[in-house]
């Protein structure tokens, strides 16, 4: 790292950066240098202020205290267009591309006029060799994988010849092959005297790539270390504050199939969506099956088809206890004992503006006493809400409060109550930790494995194969709307599933 | 410069009762600057316009039987707006729900008092302005096509049918070729509720429309799928509820009870198809419904307002020679700044300088 040119003196410097939202400090004094050619981590759970820290560097956000130093020089970004014209670079966690435009129209939007395509062509091609991101200028965007889409938004930032780079949990939507090969680039553009901040969640790949590691908690900066000499226990403790407890493992006697997908095909719904191709799969009572896969390969799709909210093409596709019922409609399915939560919290598994006993009539009015003759009980949905509450260690501000009032953490512990309090015979769970801090995961992890062990069939997908391999006694991967057989999570090698996630050999260029 | 609109923390329930009255105050307030400016005295017009008729019993009848149309339409678009769909087209299931419910009493013209007529006539009513209001639902849910522009164009269809009826096959023989239809028996007729002024039961089914609305939306599982349709698509699905058949109940319901206030005001207060029945109505309507939040006691009160605000029109028109399109002008002034009041009761002005914060 010191061979870079004048990486003593720091390229940026952020100087005590307060940003308040109404009572909320998202930032308390916030000091951070970054150097050319270092790889910084920026680390902390949901809420701990990255974002906004973030957003103030790229112009977004004014900071209300505190300055920001360029190469030495205070500076104020009153746009994302005057951080980029300076050098500085973003790529977001959720791309902003335009699905039915080509990669080289997509980057061209973003350029200033006068650009042509042609010469726009011919330097896609050299970042693409200089950096290894490989990308057909002329492909639209919709054919593209995750991983792909990904660096696009990386060239993008580059062909503005960025001197610090900063990345959004860039990994959340690529397998492990994807991620080795964005992480190769990252060395390589810093060995090239690029600064760049690197936020992520992921311990592992923070441990293994960063040179320095500024840790946030509560809007302040709580530790500054170098990860290559931590483990990713100890920073975890540092994000959370305390140490964490582990999960309490349990004996694991599968039963009967409790949930069954027949030779399940099923056309797009919509334009962009996956066609569901001869989908077989039986989960037992006792167990958790885990379904990996990198985002966008039919997970929703299949979602939809397990609940009801979307009916199957036939009857037989879909099996609870052995019962048909691919036609039927969400409630009749929970009827016969099922519960599903899906991955988006606001707007899917909850309302935000309505009150949490509201929130729980939302998905419990078929299978509680809580909506008798289609007139509802509020009496009996807050007495539910209550216990929900009580028994998952929901943190909030009053027992009727909105929705949308809770952290994500405390609303995923609360919808995953709710679905797991009615003790269904069948889960069907997609992400369940997706977004939530640390303790909340640990919470709802042991939830599960306790339904699990109370004799419930668990279908869990997930898209962080750390969670899959924590909890889930077996693990099958959809790609491109097909699911693999379910192999034994304890004699499975990662490496095998990562190579599933991409469709093995040759489905992928990328890998 | 740009104007930005920041959240506000904690808003009570108080502030939000009290936003609405402070509306209406704005309101009149740029009402009788207006008034200024056209030469007359503000004070005259407010006294002409909103003492006069809170204060004479006359009046007070007279604006329950405005605000009675307005009240059964605008509780039935709730259903509509609630579950985020535009159903604009009230007037057009009005003039329906008219003509529909006018058949049984045309039919009974000349014969011996008939008890069921008028019941049979108000549900026949009903049921015109549901089928009518299914149309623009049917073609949301079937092709995907706009439920703003369907529901909206057939308001004018619904208007050329009633036109040509009373014109043609249903116009009166003996009406000197004046384009109505026969005088409705008095059988066929809703009773008035005062020996003298003009008060019709229709207010008391207003009422009714308003209260069975307050517990259906706050109590049964129908209304609280209707809320969240409207909040969140994907989690009334979710929640069990199948969009398009929320998307026709909640047009139906609508359309239903915008044909029962177009022949409640036909048996309760004109007593006969003419070529205008209505004269706006349904549009009215809309701004009742957001006047009044959505909330059906809120509709009664907001009826009320623009009830007073059509009547003291009349008044000042009159006496103060002001063209009636001042009441116009006001009802969207009026709501202009309800919807202000709310937005500003939720969020907070900020002004920026430059283009980005």
């Amino acid at each position: 790292m010191a061979e870079v040119e004048g990486a003593n003196a720091p390229l940026c410097v952020l100087d005590g950066i307060v940003k308040r939202f109404g009572d909320l400090t998202a930032n308390d004094h916030i000091s951070l240098s970054l150097r050319a050619g270092e790889i910084h981590a920026l680390l902390g759970e949901n809420g701990a202020g990255k974002s906004t820290l973030v957003k103030i560097l790229d112009g977004l956000l004014a900071p209300d205290e505190g300055r920001i130093l360029w190469q030495g020089r205070p500076i104020t970004l009153a746009s994302p267009e005057d951080a980029a014209t300076l050098g500085i670079g973003m790529v977001f966690q959720h791309f902003s591309l335009f699905d039915n435009l080509t990669v080289a129209e997509n980057i061209a939007v973003a350029m200033p006029a006068g650009v042509g395509l042609r010469v726009l062509n011919k330097r896609i091609m050299e970042l693409g060799e200089r950096y290894g991101l490989a990308l057909d200028p002329k492909r639209e965007v919709w054919t593209l994988s995750a991983g792909e889409r990904q660096r696009i938004e990386i060239v993008r930032a580059l062909l503005r010849e960025p001197k610090l780079l900063i990345l959004d949990e860039p990994t959340s939507v690529l397998t492990p092959q994807e991620a080795d090969t964005l992480f190769a680039t990252l060395e390589e553009l810093a060995r090239q005297g690029c600064a760049l901040l690197y936020i992520s969640h992921k311990l592992e790949e923070v441990t293994r790539l960063c040179d320095r590691a500024t840790i946030l908690r509560g809007g302040r900066v709580v530790a500054m270390c170098n990860p290559r000499e931590e483990t990713p226990q100890k920073i975890a403790s540092l994000m959370v504050g305390t140490a964490i407890p582990p999960l309490h493992d349990r004996d694991n006697r599968p039963a009967d199939v409790r949930l069954s997908l027949r030779r399940l095909n099923a056309a797009p719904a919509d334009l962009h969506g996956i066609a569901l191709k001869d989908v077989s799969l039986d989960v037992r009572g006792g167990e958790i099956l885990g379904l990996a896969g990198v985002a966008g390969n039919g997970q929703s799709e299949l979602f939809e088809i397990l609940s009801g909210e979307r009916a199957a093409p036939q009857r037989g596709m879909v099996l609870i206890d052995g019962e048909e019922c691919g036609l039927d409609g969400i409630d009749t399915r929970r009827r016969k004992g099922a519960a599903f939560l899906p991955e988006e919290r606001n707007g899917h598994a909850a309302v935000g503006a309505l009150s949490l006993p509201n929130n729980v009539v939302l998905s419990r009015h078929a299978t509680s006493d809580i909506a008798p003759r289609n007139v509802i009980a509020f009496d009996r949905a807050r007495a539910l809400s209550d216990a929900i509450i009580a028994k998952f260690d929901v943190r909030t501000p009053s027992p009727l409060a909105e929705a949308g009032k809770l952290s994500g953490g405390n609303l995923q512990k609360f919808v995953v109550g709710r679905e797991i309090i009615g003790n269904p015979r069948v889960l069907v769970i997609d992400n369940p930790t997706w977004g939530v801090d640390a303790g909340a995961a640990v919470l709802i992890r042991q939830a599960l494995i306790d339904l699990a062990a109370a004799g419930t069939a668990v279908l869990m997908i997930s898209q962080d194969l750390d969670e899959i391999f924590a909890i889930a006694d077996r693990i099958a991967v959809i790609h491109h709307g097909a699911v693999t057989a379910p192999r034994n999570v304890r004699t499975v090698a990662r490496e095998e599933i990562g190579l599933m996630m991409t469709g093995g050999q040759g489905a992928s260029h990328a890998a | 410069m740009r104007l930005e609109l920041i959240p506000r923390s904690d808003v009570s329930s108080l502030q939000r009762t009290l936003a609405p009255l402070w509306a209406i105050l704005i309101a009149l307030l740029m009402g009788g600057l207006i008034v200024a400016f056209l030469g007359r005295s503000p004070l005259a017009a407010f006294k002409v316009y909103f003492l006069e008729p809170l204060t004479d019993p006359w009046a007070l009848q007279e604006l329950a039987v405005k605000a009675t149309p307005l009240i059964i339409i605008a509780t039935g678009l709730v259903y509509c707006f609630r579950a985020n769909l535009w159903n604009i087209g009230a007037e057009g299931q009005l003039i329906v729900g008219a003509i529909f419910g006018s058949i049984v009493p045309l039919a009974t013209v000349g014969m011996e008092s008939t008890p069921w007529v008028l019941p049979v006539a108000l549900l026949l009513g009903a049921l015109g302005g549901a089928l009518y209001g299914s149309i623009p639902a049917f073609l949301r849910v079937r092709f995907g096509v706009s439920e703003i522009l369907v529901s909206l164009m057939l308001v004018y269809v619904a208007e050329l049918t009633l036109d040509y009826l009373v014109r043609g096959p249903w116009r009166d023989p003996k009406g000197f070729n004046f384009p109505t239809t026969p005088n409705f028996e008095s059988f066929a007729l809703l009773p008035n509720l005062a020996s003298e002024g003009r008060l019709h039961a229709g207010i008391i089914i207003a009422l009714l429309c308003a209260a069975v609305t307050w517990f259906v939306l706050n109590r049964t599982l129908f209304g609280f799928g209707i809320r969240v349709a409207g909040e969140a698509p994907r989690a009334a699905r979710f929640s069990g509820f199948n969009a398009n058949r929320m998307t026709i109940a909640a047009f139906m319901i609508s359309g239903g009870l915008a044909g029962l206030a177009g022949i409640v005001e036909v048996t309760g207060q004109i007593g006969q198809l003419k070529p205008a029945i209505s004269g706006g109505l349904g549009f009215t309507a809309i701004i009742v419904a957001y006047l009044g939040r959505l909330h059906p006691v809120g509709i009664v009160f907001g009826a009320f307002v623009i009830a007073l605000t059509v009547y003291g029109g009349e008044a000042a028109q009159i006496t103060l020679k002001l063209p009636l399109d001042l009441t116009r002008t006001f009802q969207g002034i009026l709501l202009f700044c309800v919807l202000a009041a709310d937005a500003l009761t939720t969020y907070k002005l900020r002004i920026v300088r430059g283009l980005h914060a």
